[in-house]
């Protein structure tokens, strides 16, 4: 009786032997799509520990929470229209925004620096442009979920509290669109931050640092312009800091009313304010990818 | 088929030549890739994974240039670094899972293949732990296992023996021993050790400086030699000059003695040697090469295990 089990345990695990492979081995689309969905969960902390989510969820919720009062109070009070127009819902809760780029940044892009998880990705079919678009895009969209969706939410409110969807629409698609630029410039600044101060814990100040430098600098400026009177130079100072940059676009480009005060002057404005947009862009990426091109091993 | 096939091979960093006209052909098997700290071994695995592009000459793995089809050569390579190169705050099936994934394996199959390399490098209970917590011998089984997921038809091992305690090599060598003869797949191995790799390595191949010192199988390297060792129970001092006055050439090497065999005859008198002394015979045994004389050969110096 007792001999049985001892047997059926001798044939164990160890000796079902190797099997080999001989399904699919998908291109580098599939490999880059799945870098990208499992940098994005990263960036929740989804498949990490319970510590690591406990940043960016606090962070989601303190962006969520206002918007939900917003909307109860709004159709609480009967009022005829939201306390604060979309676009401006992101700026008022900018240093959200920022602690989250520079919360998550770098365990989006310094962690596979820092432990060196980097050269097993490139040891793989994945080149590094590849591996840099996955992990900019899925930054990109975790930003997108970030401030789009308090922003949907005011919108869910607003028609709850029975305001004419026609009212809410416009308003609300420049503020879409603007919580993508803003996704799309915060990420690559946030990125290249952090792609360059692989030390734990400095990705964090660095990235919050850079942004809150800029956004004083840019006060700064703005007051000394407005001190000497100059409106033009005022209007163009929006251009320092990542924040009234986006802003400078929604507001002259997809003509939303300006949330800072200082749209851009006019279409020339806005133009400018576009393609240093662009600009911003296109040279974050090119960063990252001279960045990946030396990090060899 | 030569598994890898490399012609005047040469990579310099500015004034550094880290590989230097070399020229070899490896076949299917395991393969050890032995030379010093700094001779150039971790610069070829990266000339031959496609990622560092050679300064002169050629290179092909798997039949693949890899000047061209660096992809896909590292679809089906395995890489295993010197270096750590685990996040801490992932388990290792995840891990091993993603990495499977990263190899173009769709994700059942990733699930499947994860669970079964971690088997066969020796994780169990432990693969559901972040990795921060992990032993070194741990980490290497778990380098090892993200080299293997995607069943490569070759893996290339930089210093895997790295780091582990005496114990924890011998396993790992079993492990790559298994790899070749069970798995079917190809290895390349680094050492700076070359006593290790003589256990588990049909071919070696050893670099100095970046160059070619030798190239050969490892049953040449450690052929039997026409010597006997000789151990005893007793101080072998009376072995020795019966042995020497009996016209064998012998020499004294601490407790034993090295005696040159000539003809099967020279066995039996040893034996009643031994016997006609009183000794006690503890081992009479035929001495191999060792590999480590391909050094010494090398370096023109005498090789010590010679008579």
């Amino acid at each position: 009786m007792s001999e049985k089990p001892t047997e059926a345990r001798t044939g164990a695990i160890h000796d079902i032997g190797y099997r080999r492979y001989e399904g699919p081995r998908l291109g580098t689309s599939y490999i880059q799509r799945s870098l990208f969905v499992e940098t994005l969960r990263g960036a929740y902390g989804l498949g990490r520990s319970a510590r690591s989510k406990v940043m960016p969820f606090l962070l989601l919720g303190v962006m969520v929470l206002p918007a939900v009062v917003m909307g109860i109070v709004t159709s609480y009070f009967g009022s005829s229209s939201l306390p604060v127009r979309y676009p401006e819902y992101v700026i008022q809760l900018q240093v959200t925004v920022t602690i989250f780029l520079g919360s998550q940044s770098p365990a989006v892009m310094s962690r596979d620096l820092r432990y060196r998880v980097a050269s097993l990705y490139f040891s793989r079919p994945l080149s590094r442009r590849q591996y840099v678009q996955a992990k900019y895009a899925a930054m990109t969209v975790a930003l997108f979920i970030l401030i789009g969706l308090p922003t949907t939410l005011l919108l869910a409110g607003a028609l709850l509290a029975e305001l004419p969807l026609s009212e809410q629409l416009p308003d609300y698609l420049r503020a879409m669109a603007g919580a993508a630029i803003y996704a799309v410039v915060l990420a690559g600044i946030g990125l290249v931050v952090a792609a360059l101060t692989p030390r734990r814990g400095l990705g964090v100040a660095a990235v919050v640092g850079v942004l809150l430098v800029l956004s004083g600098f840019q006060i700064a400026v703005s007051e000394m312009a407005a001190e000497f009177g100059s409106n033009t130079f005022l209007a163009y100072t929006g251009l320092i800091s990542p924040y009234t940059l986006v802003d400078g676009v929604v507001t002259g480009v997809l003509g939303a009313e300006s949330s800072i005060g200082q749209g851009p002057p006019g279409a020339l404005g806005a133009a400018v304010f576009a393609a240093v947009t662009v600009l911003v862009v296109a040279g974050c990426y090119a960063a990252l990818v001279v960045r990946y091109r030396k990090a060899l091993s | 088929m030569a598994l890898i096939r490399t012609d005047g091979l040469t990579k310099r960093f500015g004034s550094i030549t880290a590989v230097e006209a070399l020229t070899i052909e490896v076949q299917p098997g395991v393969t050890g890739l032995v030379g010093a700290n700094g001779a150039g071994k971790s610069t070829l695995l990266k000339i031959l994974l496609g990622l560092l592009p050679a300064t002169e000459g050629t290179a092909s793995v798997l039949a693949l240039d890899v000047a061209t089809d660096g992809p896909a050569i590292r679809e089906r390579v395995g890489y295993m670094p010197e270096h750590d190169c685990l996040p801490p705050d992932v388990s290792a099936t995840e891990f091993v899972v993603h990495m499977g994934r990263m190899s173009g394996l769709p994700t059942t199959a990733a699930r499947e293949r994860a669970a079964d390399t971690l088997r066969h490098v020796g994780l169990y209970e432990e693969r559901y732990r972040p990795m921060g917590g992990y032993s070194t011998g741990m980490r290497q089984r778990v380098k090892l296992a993200q080299a293997l997921v995607h069943d490569p038809a070759l893996v290339l091992l930089d210093e895997p023996t790295n780091g582990l305690d005496p114990a924890g090599r011998v396993d790992m060598l079993e492990l790559i021993r298994r790899i070749g003869a069970e798995f079917g797949i190809s290895v390349i191995v680094t050492s700076h050790l070359l006593g290790e790799l003589e256990r588990v390595c049909e071919g070696i191949v050893v670099i100095d400086g970046g160059r070619l010192l030798r190239h050969s199988t490892t049953a040449s390297v450690t052929a039997e030699t026409q010597v006997v060792t000789i151990e005893v129970d007793s101080d072998p001092a009376g072995l020795h000059e019966r042995l020497s006055s009996s016209g064998l050439d012998v020499r004294s090497d601490g407790q034993v003695l090295h005696v040159l065999v000539s003809d099967p005859a020279v066995y039996d008198l040893l034996r009643d040697a031994v016997a006609e002394l009183g000794l006690g015979l503890v081992r009479l045994e035929r001495q191999r090469h060792r590999m480590t004389e391909i050094f010494m050969n090398s370096t023109g110096e005498q090789p010590t295990a010679h008579v």
